[in-house]
């Protein structure tokens, strides 16, 4: 016990971490349980455990080095992001589902995902430029620098296309700033855009929602010069009233396809079939499941990914209401647990770590979960610790090893 | 940046788990709406996406011959269908299988135009699949989505094509038989009787399908049991028993000659049972199983030869001479014929009635007859002067009474009614003027507007061997509890009967058909020769309608023989009946079959047939018929038309066999 205390560093985030990852394993062993056997997917648990075990060194390394050295590490790595994600645009690959996109740089054997580095470069990025200011951003002008610093990783993102990893970008932008310290309205500014935009399908809601906006900035003009007001209401005017017509004058197939562009996974055979029959499979879990290994609609094959980015699914159908509340239970401990650290910490640049890391982990997990059971659009995002695939589990054990030696920075 | 303040850290982190606390109660919420609140509603959606219902076909039951002999019973075979889907996808899976099942470019087009028609139900590829297509399929499953296995019970037809006319065969529900009150409950792809038996007793045949569950994944691939799991099993159809005399049939098939046109019925006496319905040509049914090709089809249904036409109960013919028994039966029961009465006016080749002038087939005439010398010889005149005593509507009515104008109601389907006048505004109707009394005439020796099938004749000869009435000639056996209804009877005295049959007696004994005769059984009965063409550039249909029996008892046989353009009923027909007769009694009795039967066979194979020649002395010295010739080779009748059934060439008994004592 002791022996995993000094290991581990901080004991209950890499319980909890461990306990995921091999619950994860055991799903994914499940998940290749069909009746008609599929190689790729009936010998992935192995290859999970194999990086399972890579990662673990990974946390072991991370977990030890200096923190001054990562700080010090963090534009560079910054930097290197940029470039890998640049490269991906050029030399990248597919795989898997998303065959047709390149999101893989290979390297002799080795096949890697370099928007996965790029979050990790982020949160480093981003802490780094913001524990390096004197002050709290107290404009909406001192967001914009930040804003762009992810933006640009946000940006090479999307064009590769990856929708999914981008909103963990936008995850990792706001978890940061807020720790930071930025005013919740500066931050409900800074969001503003993007809410107008999706308001913007229903015009009477967005035309209340565009009042208060203005209302907002009227009541609080003191706080903002001219120039950030003008901003903010000429964005969500812009927002809300260009994208509408503009995406009704897309003919249907069109807008499935940008829909598909955005993300390559999303639908893959139309008509919604992924959302139903993750629906079906969870909602015919039940209570307390079919049982381990024997969810017929995984079993059947009528689960779509069902390893990756549906492994929520298969939890739902085998091990019912009871396991997905144990699931989801472990995630808000693990989340609780990095705000705990934070709370903790007092260098700036370590709490700034541990909450991008918080940020990027609650959108995967939130997204992840929600879009199996239909609350959230589909996209093609993976599950922490848990969902099959290499780069993205040794990430999350490096972000694990990254938020103990931060919690350590006193 | 200075480190915040931690009260400022505190707040912030309360904040931040708030947030965490409220997403993650939006999951648990929606995970708890959907599996607890919900649950069971999506249940029943995966299990209907997993699972597809599909019947299981129950066999057909067994048909059995009056001697237990299977005719006909039920071999499981495989076929592959497909799941329904897209249109391109069905298109592509027939593709990938065309080489595994070896299907024609044109039968795949022929699937999908089929399938389009039918977008919502499983299309079936191929039926009977051998075993290795079978164990194919099987292995390959994986790469055939949507492809399902069927183990379906087939019907077997073992003997051919010669019970053809009489089962039928069996196919897939037709659109329309879909749409019948009938066949309300039948679902699509089942088979079922289209002709014959098997259309018939459908319902009784068919029993009751199963249900089984196929279960499929996401791609229509089937997992798991390919054949499914039966959720209830089918139930077998009854089987039917005939009394139907199996290898009799199969002699008739063998006999028939090959180029001829024609029925056969032969009716056991005792009940009326069918022991033999043959028509000629006939078809094999088995071409039908499992779906009969479009060129076969075609071929068939155009055949000039109509093979598929079951002349025994649909063929209609002029009954002509045949039917000269009915005049008499029908004289006799109203009275005005007495048994072996002579007529008055002898036959001098030509009778005249009410300014009408019929001719008797022999110019010479036959003088003065008796009942039997008149059938024997096949008298028109005589026949005329019994016509005008009945009187043209009495004939008629009494005709009509004994069913001549109706179906005999046999368990086959589309019998065809006899065309006989129900009453003297028959003629009226159906050619819009008044019969002249003279119609009689025509009438009285089967022929003018009255045309009968070979069923019908053999009912008719039926109620002359049993004296009394004929029940519906059947092909299935009554059911424990089932009485026999006669459909009419002949209101007969004995003597008019025995009148009748010693009438028929002499046909064979010293008339146009002695050298039918058997050796082991007394074959009485009539020959015809039915003109059925004005230009006589056909040749006339031959009957042969008669009974046979051990001498001294009664007849338990009836056969009747049709065989158009057959020209002369003597020669043609009538050998048929008399070696079906002897077939079926020789096995009944347990004496050996044997391929030399009758009198004229006998004779072209140089065999003595002492029983004939004994027989024939017998005849001499009793009463001999009043005007008949001694010499039966003297004897000519239409019948005998232009190849006289006894002729130079064709030496009496005495002298064909030198040897004979």
């Amino acid at each position: 016990m002791t022996l995993f205390r000094r290991w581990a560093g901080d004991p209950v985030l890499v319980g909890l971490a461990l306990a995921l990852s091999l619950f994860g394993i055991a799903m994914i062993y499940s998940a290749g349980v069909l009746n008609v056997p599929s190689p790729v997917v009936t010998g992935a648990w192995r290859r999970q455990l194999v990086w399972l075990a890579l990662s673990l060194a990974a946390f072991t390394f991370v977990s030890r080095i200096r923190g001054r050295w990562i700080e010090w590490a963090a534009l560079p790595s910054y930097l290197a992001a940029v470039v890998l994600l640049a490269a991906v645009l050029v030399i990248g690959t597919g795989a898997g589902p998303a065959e047709s996109v390149g999101r893989w740089i290979q390297v002799g054997p080795i096949r890697f995902q370099p928007s996965e580095f790029a979050k990790i470069a982020a949160v480093l990025g981003i802490a780094w430029f913001l524990s390096s200011r004197e002050s709290p951003p107290a404009g909406v002008r001192d967001l914009v620098a930040p804003s762009a610093i992810v933006g640009v990783l946000l940006g090479l993102v999307v064009l590769q296309p990856d929708l999914g990893t981008a909103l963990a970008f936008v995850g990792i932008l706001f978890a940061v700033l807020f720790w930071s310290g930025t005013p919740l309205l500066h931050l409900f500014f800074l969001a503003s855009p993007g809410l107008a935009l999706i308001l913007a399908f229903n015009t009477i809601v967005w035309s209340v929602y565009f009042v208060a906006l203005v209302l907002a900035v009227y009541l609080f003009r003191y706080r903002l010069y001219l120039i950030e007001s003008a901003g903010v209401v000429l964005a969500n005017l812009a927002a809300g009233t260009i994208a509408l017509p503009v995406w009704s004058s897309l003919a249907e197939y069109q807008r499935n396809r940008l829909l598909v562009f955005l993300d390559p996974g999303m639908d893959p055979r139309g008509a919604g079939w992924n959302l139903i029959q993750s629906k079906v499979a969870i909602g015919s879990g039940g209570l307390t499941g079919k049982g381990f290994t024997q969810g017929t609609q995984k079993r059947l094959d009528f689960l779509p990914e069902q390893h990756t980015d549906f492994i929520f699914s298969v939890i739902g159908e085998e091990l019912g209401f009871v396991g997905a509340f144990i699931a989801i239970a472990l995630f808000a401990a693990l989340l609780y647990r990095l705000v705990l650290m934070a709370e903790k910490v007092s260098d700036p640049f370590a709490g700034l770590v541990l909450f991008g890391i918080f940020g990027a982990w609650l959108v995967h997990v939130f997204i992840n979960v929600g879009m199996t059971v239909g609350i959230v659009p589909i996209t093609g995002i993976p599950l922490p610790f848990v969902s099959y695939g290499g780069t993205f589990l040794l990430t999350c054990w490096v972000m694990t090893g990254l938020a103990v030696r931060m919690a350590q920075e006193d | 940046m200075r480190a915040a303040h931690p009260n400022e850290r505190r707040v912030r982190a309360r904040l931040a788990a708030a947030a965490l606390g409220i997403l993650m109660l939006i999951l648990l919420a929606s995970f708890f709406r959907a599996q607890v609140v919900r649950g069971t509603a999506w249940a029943l959606q995966s299990e209907s996406n997993r699972l597809r219902v599909l019947p299981i076909p129950a066999p057909r039951g067994t048909v059995f011959d009056r001697y237990g002999e299977i005719i006909s019973d039920n071999v499981p075979s495989y076929s592959l269908s497909l799941f329904p889907a897209e249109v391109d996808s069905i298109a592509i899976s027939l593709t990938r299988l065309q080489p595994y099942l070896s299907l024609s470019d044109e039968r795949v087009d022929e699937l999908l135009e089929t399938f389009r028609a039918n977008r919502r139900f499983p299309l079936l590829v191929r039926a009977n699949l051998t075993d290795q297509e079978v164990a194919a399929m099987a292995e390959l499953r994986p790469e055939f989505p949507g492809a399902f296995l069927e183990t379906r019970p087939r019907r077997r037809y073992i003997h051919g094509p010669a019970l053809g006319h009489v089962l039928g065969y069996v196919g897939e529900v037709s659109p329309q038989e879909l749409e019948s009150p009938r066949f309300a409950g039948y679902e699509r792809g089942m088979i079922l009787g289209k002709d014959g038996l098997e259309r018939q007793y459908e319902e009784l045949l068919q029993g009751e399908q199963g249900i089984r569950y196929v279960e499929v994944d996401a791609l229509r691939r089937v997992v798991g049991s390919f054949e499914g799991y039966a959720a209830a099993p089918a139930i077998p159809g009854e089987d039917l028993h005939l009394h139907l005399d199996l290898a009799l049939q199969n002699y008739i098939h063998e006999i028939f000659p090959d180029s001829m046109r024609g029925a056969v019925v032969a009716l056991n006496s005792e009940d009326g049972g069918i022991l033999a319905l043959y028509s000629a040509p006939s078809y094999d049914p088995t071409e039908f199983v499992g779906g009969i090709s479009r060129d076969r089809w075609q071929a068939l249904d155009t055949d000039p030869s109509e093979p598929l036409f079951n002349r025994a109960v649909m063929g209609r013919y002029p009954p002509a001479s045949t039917w000269k028994l009915a005049t008499a039966a029908i004289a006799m029961e109203l009275g005005v014929l007495e048994p072996n009465e002579v007529m008055p006016v002898p036959c001098t080749g030509s009778f005249r009635f009410q300014n009408v002038t019929r001719r008797c087939w022999n110019p010479n005439g036959h003088g003065y007859q008796d009942l039997a010398g008149a059938v024997a010889q096949s008298c028109n005149v005589y026949f005329y002067q019994v016509g005008v005593r009945i009187g043209l509507e009495r004939l008629v009515d009494e005709g009509t009474r004994l069913g001549f104008g109706e179906p005999c109601g046999v368990d086959l389907p589309r019998e065809m009614s006899g065309q006989f006048p129900d009453g003297l505004d028959w003629w009226q109707r159906r050619w819009n003027y008044r019969a002249a009394e003279n119609e009689v005439l025509s009438i009285a020796i089967g022929q003018g507007p009255n045309d009968q099938t070979p069923l019908k004749m053999a009912q008719f000869y039926l109620a002359l061997a049993r004296g009394e009435g004929a029940p519906a000639p059947r092909l299935r056996r009554p059911v424990e509890g089932e009485e026999l209804q006669p459909a009419w009877s002949l209101e007969l005295t004995e003597a008019s009967t025995a009148s009748l049959q010693e009438s028929l007696r002499q046909v064979t004994a010293s008339g146009t058909a002695f050298r039918s005769t058997l050796e082991h059984w007394e074959l009485i009965g009539k020959t015809g020769t039915a003109q059925h063409d004005v230009t006589g550039d056909r040749l006339p249909h031959a009957w042969f309608a008669g009974m046979a029996g051990p001498f001294g008892s009664a007849p338990e046989i009836v056969v009747v023989v049709l065989v158009e353009e057959g020209d002369s009923g003597s020669s043609v027909a009538a050998p048929i009946a008399a070696k079906a007769a002897d077939f079926h009694l020789r096995r009944k009795y347990g004496i050996p079959v044997d391929t030399i039967q009758t009198l004229g066979e006998h004779l072209d194979a140089g065999i003595p047939a002492p029983w004939a020649w004994a027989r024939q002395n017998q005849e001499r010295q009793g009463v001999p018929p009043a005007e008949a010739p001694d010499d039966p080779s003297d004897l000519t009748d239409p019948d005998a038309g232009a190849s006289p059934p006894v002729s130079g060439t064709d030496p009496t008994p005495n002298r064909s066999t030198p040897d004979d004592p």
